[in-house]
């Protein structure tokens, strides 16, 4: 180990790691619904890219959470993002392209995307 | 890359409940479900909760499951980690405080009131890979020191903090450094490390070792900057395999990492560290004694001055400093020394860790601010006293220390406070004991203690200490006499007075304390015969009431040595030359006839 830089450097890499596991108050919270319909609808591959895209875009107080079915099978894969003092919300039918237009539009950028949600769906 | 984590405690107390077979059940069935590169299992150290062990945490959500085994493992993969639903029943059962449902194990009285110092990594973080240390920030403070700080700016900094050795005799950490600073770069130094945990049911020094060893080392390497070391040395017991364990892994990957070694940081600083493994006596946990066997000789103390700073190892000036003494350093270092002295008493700053132990609900590993009260520790961290028993008194220090009896039970815990009631702050154990405890009896386990330990190099000691177990065995066997106490007290202040070492001048401790707030009880044994919690046996007598006895002979029957005889129907008797006091009638009869008095 020859510089500070050096050792801060393993430290950034290893964020994703120990980060998820110390939360508090502050925390955006993004949880993907992991039941067996969730999984069928393909939930798994938009846990991956959402994991993948918090860890690389070094989004610090962003966890990435599963939860059981809430209800909703026939809107599967659904997502929802829980940010301290906001309302929840809740975005369905989701893809992993679309995890990465919600970590950027709305987990970077601020602003929830309304098109992903259920208003917008056709029922 | 992970998506989840599973923190198994990997502790000795939990893995003496087979946590190792629960990790090993979670590896295999999460490849099973084909998720072996989202899922990351990781073993770590003492969760602090040993009471409800395994300890299993699943990150992100920090859900708490308790008592663990693998078939429960199977049933949480299959459920949360595959489904994502939470699995309620192996939960810990303890109530959080938050009304929401938080499933924050934060919330839970066990931990709210803890502030984890010296622990902060133990149960966070796999022990066995530095790159986890280095996620949580580690190696920085020696990297600030080496690369910012001159030596002296290190010493005045853990001065500034107040920090107190955390072995027992609490002397401030950073007098101990200064004095040991003369000379840098001119004459051969020392640093060591104190792992030799020695008082029976103390284990916060192992936790720290098996949960965060880097933590220790890291420190090490500061404190030889500061005093101008290029060596250090860390004296664990041979007990403790698991810490060994990972000490070796935890000195290799830093050698590895250029973190111990040459020109650490590009400073021209060389450090290394070797281990000495003890064999476990407890002699051996006094400074002098445990330098004598570092050097390969028997561990046997000698008279101080001079003292270490002075001369120590190999007669060379040596600082010896606890596991959770170092521990504390480099958040000291990295957060600044106002930071850690707002925390703590006037006397006292920082946290303590003690183990808790003995008859309490929440049996395991708390770390507290100093001056926390003996009752916050006990009815609201530990859970209270089990199965609902009245609480008599806590024994902190091992067979050094004293018992606090419930009069103190308010007293803000620091050194001097602890101190003041003739008991000690110790190197953190902290045992509950209830109404079913014998305060005699309780004194005399602890000097058997020291009996055995005693290495025997000093007359007060060897000879002093095993009068004094004689006086209170014959005082236990209802064979002692009312002067057998003040000739117990002036053996026991000649003993304090006159040992060469720690072990011998604190042996007297147990005594000392429990005839000071018990005496009634040792009158009671000495006067009326009589065990008043009902534990001495040799004073025991167990008695059947003819009227409520049926004769229907199951205690006759289960009786181990045929003492109980007596017609069917007919009231039985127990012939008492021949009862052993074992209990087992009492304990088989249906009518409630058998008293013990």
């Amino acid at each position: 180990m020859k510089s500070l830089a050096e050792l801060k450097a393993i430290r950034e890499s290893m964020q994703g790691q120990i980060g998820l596991r110390s939360e508090d108050d502050d925390t955006t919270k993004i949880v993907v619904g992991m039941a067996t319909c969730g999984i069928a609808a393909g939930a798994r591959p938009v846990l991956n890219e959402l994991v993948k895209d918090v860890n690389e875009k070094g989004l610090k107080n962003v966890v990435v959470e599963q939860t059981g079915c809430i209800g909703m099978c026939e809107y599967e894969p659904i997502v929802e993002v829980f940010e301290p003092g906001k309302d929840k919300v809740t975005y369905v039918r989701m893809t992993a392209d679309k995890a990465d237009e919600v970590i950027e539009k709305h987990i970077i950028g601020g602003k929830p995307i309304a098109d992903f949600t259920l208003s917008k769906v056709d029922i | 890359m992970f998506h989840t984590y599973v923190l198994v405690c990997g502790g000795t107390g939990c893995d003496s409940n087979h946590s190792g077979e629960v990790i090993e059940t979670f590896k295999s069935k999460i490849k099973e479900a084909g998720l072996e590169d989202e899922v990351q299992v990781v073993a770590t150290g003492c969760q602090g909760l040993c009471a409800k062990g395994p300890i299993v945490v699943v990150h992100p959500g920090a859900v708490y499951y308790q008592e663990i085994t693998p078939a429960k493992a199977a049933v949480i993969v299959d459920e949360h980690i595959v489904k994502g639903r939470v699995v309620d029943k192996y939960r810990l059962t303890e109530e959080t405080a938050d009304e929401s449902g938080s499933l924050s194990i934060n919330d839970s009285n066990f931990y709210k009131q803890q502030v984890r110092i010296a622990l902060r990594n133990c149960g966070l973080i796999n022990p066995e890979d530095i790159r986890e240390y280095i996620g949580t920030g580690g190696y920085e403070a020696l990297g600030k020191v080496l690369t910012e700080m001159t030596p002296d700016e290190v010493i005045q900094v853990i001065l500034d903090s107040g920090l107190r050795g955390r072995g027992g005799a609490g002397f401030p950490t950073g007098k101990k450094w200064k004095f040991a600073s003369g000379n840098r770069g001119k004459v051969q130094k020392y640093v060591c490390c104190n792992a030799d945990e020695g008082d029976p049911g103390a284990f916060m020094d192992r936790s720290v070792l098996e949960g965060d060893p880097h933590s220790v080392l890291e420190a090490m390497a500061i404190a030889g900057y500061a005093i101008g070391a290029d060596q250090g040395y860390i004296y664990v017991r041979a007990e403790y395999p698991i810490a060994v364990k990972r000490l070796k892994i935890a000195i290799k990957q830093a050698e590895e990492y250029g973190l111990l070694g040459d020109n650490i940081f590009d400073s021209g600083f060389n450090f290394r560290i070797e281990l000495r493994l003890g064999a476990g006596a407890f002699v051996c946990g006094e400074e002098t004694a445990l330098m004598t066997s570092i050097e390969g000789n028997r561990g046997e103390p000698h008279p101080r001055p001079p003292f270490p700073a002075v001369k120590g190892l190999f007669q060379s000036p040596t600082i010896l400093n606890n596991v959770e003494t170092y521990a504390n350093i480099p958040e000291i270092i990295n957060k600044g020394a106002e930071w850690f002295s707002s925390m703590g008493t006037e006397t006292s700053k920082g946290t303590k860790v003690f183990a808790l132990g003995g008859k309490v609900n929440n049996t395991g590993l708390v770390e507290i601010p100093m001056g926390t009260t003996l009752r916050e520790v006990i009815e609201d961290i530990g859970g209270g006293v089990a199965n609902g028993k009245k609480f008599k008194a806590a024994q902190t220090g091992g067979p050094s220390g004293g018992c606090i009896p419930y009069t103190y039970y308010d007293i803000p815990i620091d050194y001097e406070n602890l101190k003041s009631i003739g008991c000690m702050m110790g190197s953190g154990g902290l045992i509950v004991m209830d109404e079913d405890t014998c305060m005699v009896d309780i004194a005399k386990f602890f000097l058997e203690f020291t009996v055995s330990e005693s290495c025997g190099k000093c007359t007060a000691c060897r000879i002093g200490t095993r009068r004094m177990l004689e006086i209170l065995t014959k005082i236990t066997e209802g064979k002692g006499e009312m002067e057998d106490l003040d000739k117990l007290e002036y053996l026991a202040k000649y003993v304090q007075a006159n040992s060469l070492c720690g072990l011998g001048q604190t042996a007297p401790n147990p005594v000392l304390s429990t005839l000071r707030y018990f005496r009634d009880e040792y009158v009671a044994h000495i006067k009326e015969k009589r065990c008043p919690a009902g534990v001495c046996k040799a004073l025991l007598r167990y008695e059947i009431d003819p009227d409520k006895c049926k004769g229907c002979t199951l205690c006759a029957r289960n009786c181990p040595v045929n003492a109980i005889s007596g017609e069917v129907k007919k009231p039985h008797v127990i012939n008492t030359a021949v009862c052993i006091k074992c209990g087992a009638c009492m304990d088989n009869c249906r009518f409630g006839a058998i008293t013990r008095k």
